[in-house]
């Protein structure tokens, strides 16, 4: 189970319908109880691809968030983005991009009138949602 | 010499290159990743010629990017 606050929520979505139709971007840090990862934080990032169908992390607020959730005493736990305009699942793009098998990989989709947002274990070609409680 | 990576001190032999340092690290998906030392990034070309020196702080910075 991944848990989001929803003040975080409110966070990611609120930044990802400004940025649309552009993709919007940020990580995701916080602790682990047992089999559960706790979201302590959210980073909003620029997406230096500034594109509608592609988003790359900017490396110096990267480096900046690392830093962050370092002297907070977080673990990087993963990334999210949105999809403006398609389903909140990985696309094949996702997918080949997502080497750490352990990160949790977050897909806010605003493709419809309520906004959709899973969280995805992706390993090789297989992406396997996660269990996600927002509150 | 003692360097910082990714926030913990290390001890490491003088004169390593930042291509060393990737391998000694087993950094995994090294081709993806950007190296910083000292808030400075390196280019991935130059991480052949880069040496460390001792009391540098290096971060490795994992690409992360998609599509939709």
């Amino acid at each position: 189970m991944i848990k989001m606050h929803r003040e975080d929520y409110e966070k990611i979505l609120s930044h990802a319908k400004n940025e649309a139709p552009i993709e919007a971007c940020g990580l995701i840090a916080g602790h682990i109880e047992g089999k559960d990862k706790i979201i302590d934080k959210v980073y909003i990032l620029t997406n230096i691809d500034h594109a509608e169908e592609h988003f790359s992390l900017d490396p110096r607020e990267q480096l900046a968030a690392v830093k962050d959730m370092r002297s907070n005493g977080y673990e990087q736990l993963g990334n999210w983005h949105s999809h403006p305009v398609s389903p909140s699942r990985p696309s094949d793009e996702d997918k080949r991009l997502a080497y750490d098998s352990t990160a949790s990989y977050m897909i806010l989709s605003l493709m419809d009138e309520e906004p959709v947002l899973n969280s995805f274990h992706i390993e090789g070609d297989t992406a396997t949602k996660e269990d996600l409680v927002i509150g | 010499m003692k360097i910082t990576v990714a926030g913990k001190t290390k001890e490491y032999e003088d004169g390593i290159t930042v291509a060393k340092l990737v391998e000694l690290e087993k950094v995994e998906t090294p081709e993806y990743v950007t190296v910083t030392v000292n808030d400075e990034f390196v280019e991935s070309g130059s991480f052949e010629d880069t040496v460390i020196k001792d009391g540098d702080n290096v971060e490795f910075l994992y690409f992360m990017g998609g599509g939709c």
